[in-house]
């Protein structure tokens, strides 16, 4: 293990669930107010997926109040509290930015049917 | 107490302050360092020690660095630099100076030798505007007027023209130390680093005080 390693190690997660682009997922975002901290609720569709290690950072899209907002985080920051995956997506490219360009009915994704 | 430490640079990566905000920094290995030789006003004129990087590598060296390094009882160093010392101080030739001399905290300046760019044209090098691509313009990269012929007749000294660019001594300035680890002869700094990868480096205190009686170094302990 080299150093630069060691260094990203300490702040590695391990207890990050196993989601993919397309998923809806909710964030749990920890929001600092001076003394106060409260937990926000990000919910929408994983676009992208990008960089490794301590550095890897995902997208979520939702649409609010018919808006599209688009959230990056760092997949390891603290101030994630938890990660759920509500559903997984069916899609068939690795970044989902054509669903900026799209509204409404087109902009929904499928469901991926499980396989047994 | 030493004003420093020599290391080599490792690679940068990112961590997280309390707040969850992305710090970038860049890992040094710093030393262990040994202490070869101590300059002292009476004998040399200046106070100073004079560090060796201790390397796993064996190096190859000359009869009179071997014999040099005796005296330290190293067998072999990367690189030997000298570095202030406070005045009054006990210390030995011989004696290893490793990372805990830095503190999560401190703020450190480094010197490096910054990534070399080749022979590099005004834009590159002195971030000159250039002119137009297209539209018939018939200047694009080119310096311009260096000077005037009435006057001043001839070029100004310091003039910025194309030249070498990079592959010299740089120094990053006022870095915030984050982490300092004795056992791995880790440090951990804010920000980047002049140089490449396994690129050395010199790691030195911020408003070193050669003077031990200022409370500089009561505050290191």
């Amino acid at each position: 293990m080299n150093l630069v390693e060691m260094v990203e190690k300490d702040n590695i997660k391990s207890d990050i669930p196993d989601f993919q682009i397309g998923d809806t997922i909710k964030v749990h975002v920890v929001i600092r107010e001076g003394e106060k901290e409260r937990i926000q609720i990000f919910r929408g569709d994983v676009i992208a997926r990008k960089g490794s290690s301590v550095e890897e950072t995902f997208t979520v899209r939702k649409i609010s109040f018919g808006i599209g907002v688009e959230r990056i985080f760092p997949l390891h920051s603290k101030m994630i509290r938890t990660i759920e995956v509500i559903r997984h997506g069916k899609v068939r490219r690795a970044k989902l930015y054509y669903l900026r360009n799209l509204r409404g009915k087109a902009a929904r994704l499928k469901e991926k049917k499980k396989k047994n | 107490m030493v004003e420093g430490m020599i290391g080599k640079k490792i690679g940068m990566t990112q961590t997280f302050d309390e707040n969850g905000n992305v710090i970038p920094v860049t890992v040094i290995k710093a030393g262990p360092c040994r202490i070869v030789q101590i300059k002292t006003r009476e004998k040399d004129g200046y106070d100073a020690v004079q560090l060796g990087l201790e390397d796993e590598k064996e190096r190859k060296l000359t009869k009179p660095a071997a014999g040099h390094l005796k005296k330290a009882e190293m067998p072999s160093s990367a690189l030997l630099r000298e570095f202030r010392r406070s005045e009054n101080d006990e210390l030995v030739e011989g004696a290893q100076i490793l990372v805990d001399i830095f503190a999560p905290g401190d703020k450190v300046d480094i010197v490096g030798t910054s990534k070399g760019k080749g022979f590099a044209g005004v834009i590159k090098r002195w971030g000159f505007k250039g002119g137009k691509k297209t539209h018939g313009s018939m200047f694009h990269r080119a310096p311009g007027s260096i000077g005037q012929s009435a006057y001043p007749s001839h070029v100004f000294k310091g003039r910025k023209m194309p030249g070498q660019m990079g592959d010299k001594r740089a120094t990053a300035k006022k870095l915030q130390v984050i982490q300092a680890d004795k056992e791995k002869n880790l440090l951990v700094v804010k920000g980047s680093v002049p140089g490449g990868k396994n690129g050395f480096v010199l790691v030195k205190k911020v408003n070193f005080k050669v003077d031990a009686e200022k409370p500089a170094s009561a505050q290191e302990e």
